[in-house]
């Protein structure tokens, strides 16, 4: 569904991701995973146009959108839920989660606000709070509802289980889990390399901006050299 | 007693007028965390375009208001298009976007020169009509409440609009977060160009209420404000709405309070601006404003 071809993106002189290739499947999950400043956030950031890669391809379902502008990509559904969530702090949760079916027609927008809050309570109870007085765990669930509100075709999720509680990181990973069930394609990007692989079906691991290793994800999660190097000590 | 309710009374009306100025003024600010310098200049030729409509083809002035408002909010696109947008992937974009707003304020007061000349102008005596009326020693004229009910209905709708409607929520989102804004789909660079429309059309507004008020335009009024509409949003505290509509508000009651109590007319910006001081050292966000951390 997503097919990324010799994608390289340069900030100056500096070459954040070069010639990388990998693709997602249609109804999978694919992880993208490899340590700090390996050009994961980059990556995504290309595939949602707020960065202009200098080289490479871009194809969404075989249409070529290496050059569509950031809003199209949405309406397109390209949706990503980015690094360290970003609500809107001062809006409220309802407005957050009315911005993110920004494209879509009024009468779905408000449906879709209704099956959200049901999904997430917790959002139909502080629906007219500020996004920035909710817990961390709750602006995750946030955002990623804001995402779906956009009823993405391919979602976009950017380290969402980065600075949780380790409860909170297994609801957060069994709402992606519940997403993939229901045939969500998803692009995991996470530093929690273990749990992500459990929950994909393919894996790509990056190190300075390109790749160094991939494979189905239960094979990844049995390679000696991975355990080694990201996944920790067991298995 | 009856003098110093007279003078609440003008402030009042003063200071709805710098309220609609400032809020333009920092709506933009809001959204793109750069000062416009050439808002005062949609303000003056907001309120010579309405003259030059009821003058030149006798227009009445309810009609000419409306007119000279969206001619306003089209100078703001143009402002947006020429002074900004192309600043706009630049490191240096708030100081570059500065200095060109600027070069837009000098071009804007050479065309108002040109158009209009250079001596001060009045609107047609029996523009607006004048009632008078006394209540309790307080004399308030139909004009002065037209004009504070004016301004008090344009910052309203700007209220609702920012909060209601699509549009307004995206102003609202970009100006928290540009990055986020265009990862939930929105079109950026139309919602800056929109902001741009509604801060210059209500610059204007101020601008013809400011002529009605005083009965005098020129090239030149600008000036008078410009430094008065940035006083009041940082009073306000800077991008807030309701901070620029009360810091107005603060600030029209301390200039004429200070000349009703003084008697010195002279004294009156300077006794304002140590209003300004004074709330920065108690409150260095402002009146309203939120503190918040730089983003680098």
């Amino acid at each position: 569904m997503l097919e990324i071809q010799g994608l390289t993106v340069t900030y100056g002189p500096v070459e954040a991701v070069s010639g990388l290739s990998f693709h997602v499947a249609c109804g999978t999950v694919a992880t993208l995973i490899g340590p700090n400043g390996a050009g994961k956030t980059t990556t995504l950031n290309a595939l949602s146009g707020v960065v202009r890669p200098s080289r490479g391809k871009i194809l969404f379902d075989g249409r070529d959108i290496t050059r569509m502008s950031a809003h199209r990509r949405v309406s397109a559904g390209i949706v990503q839920v980015p690094e360290g969530r970003q609500v809107l702090a001062g809006m409220s949760v309802r407005e957050n989660l009315e911005l993110g079916g920004y494209r879509r027609p009024r009468c779905e927008v408000l449906r879709d606000m209704e099956r959200m809050e049901e999904r997430f309570p917790i959002l139909r109870d502080r629906r007219y709070a500020p996004a920035g007085s909710l817990s961390g765990g709750e602006q995750q669930m946030l955002a990623i509802a804001r995402g779906l509100m956009a009823k993405p075709k391919v979602l976009l999720l950017d380290e969402p289980s980065l600075g949780l509680a380790p409860k909170l990181v297994t609801a957060i990973f069994n709402i992606v889990r519940e997403l993939r069930d229901e045939g969500q394609t998803i692009l995991l990007v996470e530093q929690n390399a273990r749990q992500a692989l459990v929950i994909s079906s393919y894996g790509y691991v990056m190190e300075s901006g390109s790749l160094v290793l991939e494979g189905p994800a239960d094979e990844l999660r049995s390679d000696q050299k991975l355990a080694q190097t990201y996944l920790g000590q067991t298995i | 007693m009856s003098l110093l309710l007279q003078q609440l009374v003008n402030g009042l009306f003063i200071g709805s007028v710098y309220g609609l100025f400032a809020v333009g003024y920092t709506l933009v600010f809001g959204v793109l965390d750069i000062l416009n310098m050439a808002h005062a200049t949609v303000f003056t030729l907001g309120g010579l375009v309405a003259l030059w409509l009821v003058e030149g083809s006798g227009m009445s002035i309810w009609a000419a208001f409306p007119l000279a408002v969206l001619f306003s909010g089209l100078l703001g696109l143009v402002l947006d298009r020429v002074a900004f947008a192309p600043l706009r992937q630049r490191s240096d974009t708030y100081f570059s976007g500065l200095i060109s707003s600027i070069a837009m304020a000098i071009i804007f007061e050479s065309a108002a020169l040109g158009l209009f000349g250079a001596h001060t102008v009045r609107f047609p005596p029996n523009t607006i009509k004048t009632d008078i009326w006394r209540i309790e020693g307080v004399t308030i004229t139909s004009l002065q409440v037209e004009i504070v009910l004016v301004a008090l209905i344009l910052m309203g709708a700007l209220s609702l609009f920012l909060h209601r409607t699509r549009t307004g929520k995206a102003i609202r989102a970009v100006a928290e977060s540009e990055r986020t804004a265009r990862l939930l789909g929105i079109h950026v660079d139309g919602i800056i160009a929109s902001t741009f429309f509604v801060s210059s059309a209500l610059g204007g507004a101020a601008g013809i209420l400011f002529g009605l008020y005083f009965d005098a335009l020129s090239p030149d009024m600008g000036r008078s404000i410009e430094l008065k509409g940035l006083a009041v949003i940082v009073l306000g505290g800077m991008g807030s709405i309701p901070g620029a509509i009360l810091g107005g508000l603060t600030f029209g009651l301390s200039e004429v309070l200070t000349v009703a109590v003084t008697g010195k007319s002279n004294l009156r910006d300077a006794v304002a601006f140590t209003v300004l001081f004074a709330v920065l050292l108690l409150r260095p966000e402002g009146l309203l404003g939120r503190r918040r951390a730089r983003e680098v």
